[in-house]
């Protein structure tokens, strides 16, 4: 198991959030994580390396749906994104500026 | 529990609160700062506070360096003030502000005398200062007195998981204890200000905090400059931020749970009863801890994640943090280090106890990482340029 360390290896901040941030370097295989308020911790498969500090997919996410992060959204998806896939800004684009930025 | 914890303070003579006991020497200007220094130098024991502004300045930009030092003059964790200035007219009305409070304050003012004698005239004054402020007691004080500054800095993701849902916690605690809580950085709400605007107590103070962050944007946008194009930055992208909401919903998330009773303007004292204010501020570190200590806050919490070292002259810098790395080669610059909580060793509830434990302490009297390394940065904010 990819958890032999007991460590968790990502974190979300809410319930519900549809990404959760890798807390250690993360290679593909079944990965442990939790919540930082909230339920108990889940085992996700990992289909891409994830380094630390950045993202991963904790569901389905379709092109054009809202990623929700700390229970709000912080962007919109600019691809199908697979449960257990690397989300950043090859896949996520800012909701809120996307016709103000030359 | 850590509510049941003694605290003290020092009770200033129109009541406020202070955990420090500063004799200070406040230069009016650029030019008095030799002279103020001279006198902290004779005098060991008072603290100069020297800045690069305060000669032809006008408008709001004269009113808000006015506000700064005056403020700063007036935070309860200053005992008394030394004022000197070029000329008598800015220097005296700095000093009267600053006798307000009822604290003992002289002023000196270098034309017509000299840096010589007005650092002779002004030395004597400090050092009875000092003797005098030397006896001021501790005496045990409430938590809602003692009022809380946060802002973080050099931020990453260990940031929004680890040391500001660490500091909302203490938030949280503050204002149900029924204490004052200053946040800020304006344009680093930028994604998330709506949720700012929701949380404001009413429609008056949701009009103001409205204005003020799209001031801000709009001063911003008028130098043509595409702040917003560029954030998040390279290093943060590089570091696993995506989007501007994500950084600030990192930011948003160390302001607790509770409602914004107030909306103020840079440096200006909290004046509508208890609660969580938001002011603006730059989000450039020592700028905007330098406005929270004018305005009255005296502990003031910084989360970091890649290691800002900041402090203050009067106000104590009391800095947390959860990234590992950090904690490990800057430990001499980390009060708190959370980073227990991304290995799940403990959970918010407990890392927010550690980290009142450590205010209380700070409180108390012991000296904060900043304050043991020197750091004073103090950095007044200017609007625009001098005429």
């Amino acid at each position: 198991m990819a958890q032999a360390t007991g460590l968790p290896g990502y974190l979300a901040h809410h319930d519900g959030d549809l990404v959760a941030v890798a807390v250690r370097d993360l290679e593909p295989g079944p990965v442990e994580g939790g919540y930082l308020r909230g339920p108990e911790n889940v085992t996700i498969e990992l289909l891409e390396p994830v380094p630390l500090g950045h993202k991963l997919a904790l569901t389905d996410i379709a092109e054009g749906q809202d990623v929700i992060e700390y229970g709000h959204r912080v962007g919109i998806a600019t691809a199908d994104i697979p449960k257990g896939g690397y989300v950043h800004v090859h896949n996520v684009r800012s909701a809120r500026w996307q016709n103000s930025v030359a | 529990m850590a509510e049941q914890r003694g605290l003290t303070g020092f009770r200033r003579e129109n009541g406020a609160v202070g955990i420090r006991n500063h004799t200070i020497i406040l230069p009016v200007d650029d030019l008095s700062n030799a002279a103020a220094e001279a006198v902290a130098a004779v005098v060991p024991g008072t603290l100069a506070l020297p800045h690069a502004y305060g000669r032809l300045q006008f408008g709001p930009d004269l009113d808000l360096t006015f506000r700064t030092l005056i403020g700063t003059g007036c935070n309860p964790n200053v005992a008394s003030v030394v004022v000197i200035g070029i000329e008598p007219n800015w220097t005296d009305k700095v000093a009267h502000g600053i006798a307000k409070t009822g604290k003992k304050v002289r002023a000196f003012s270098i034309e017509r005398h000299g840096d010589l004698r007005t650092i002779e005239a002004a030395a004597r004054a400090a050092a009875e200062f000092l003797r005098d402020d030397s006896e001021k007691q501790r005496e045990a004080v409430q938590r809602h007195e003692v009022m809380l500054s946060i802002k973080c800095g050099e931020s990453d993701t260990t940031s929004g998981l680890g040391s500001c849902p660490t500091t909302s916690e203490a938030v949280d605690r503050w204002v149900d204890a029924g204490g004052t809580v200053l946040f800020g950085e304006t344009s680093e709400l930028t994604g998330g200000e709506h949720l700012i605007a929701q949380r404001c107590v009413n429609d008056s103070v949701r009009a103001r905090f409205q204005e003020i962050y799209d001031n801000y944007i709009e001063m911003i946008e008028r130098t043509g400059a595409n702040l917003l194009g560029s954030q998040p930055t390279q290093g943060n992208i590089r570091g696993g931020l995506s989007t501007i909401e994500e950084k600030a919903m990192g930011n948003i998330a160390k302001t607790g749970s509770k409602p914004v009773v107030g909306a103020l303007d840079s440096a200006e004292a909290p004046a509508s009863g208890p609660g969580l204010y938001f002011m603006d501020t730059s989000s450039a570190a020592a700028e905007c801890v330098t406005l929270m200590a004018a305005a009255g806050a005296v502990i003031h919490l910084f989360p970091t994640g890649q290691g800002n070292v900041i402090g203050n002259p009067i106000e104590p810098v009391v800095k947390l943090s959860a990234n590992p790395l950090t904690t490990e080669t800057m430990s001499e610059h980390i009060d708190l280090d959370c980073s227990g909580l991304l290995r799940q060793e403990y959970n918010l509830t407990t890392a927010g106890d550690q980290l009142m434990e450590v205010i209380d302490r700070t409180i108390n009297g012991r000296l904060t990482c900043a304050e043991s390394l020197g750091h004073r940065e103090f950095v007044l904010t200017r609007l625009y340029p001098s005429a």
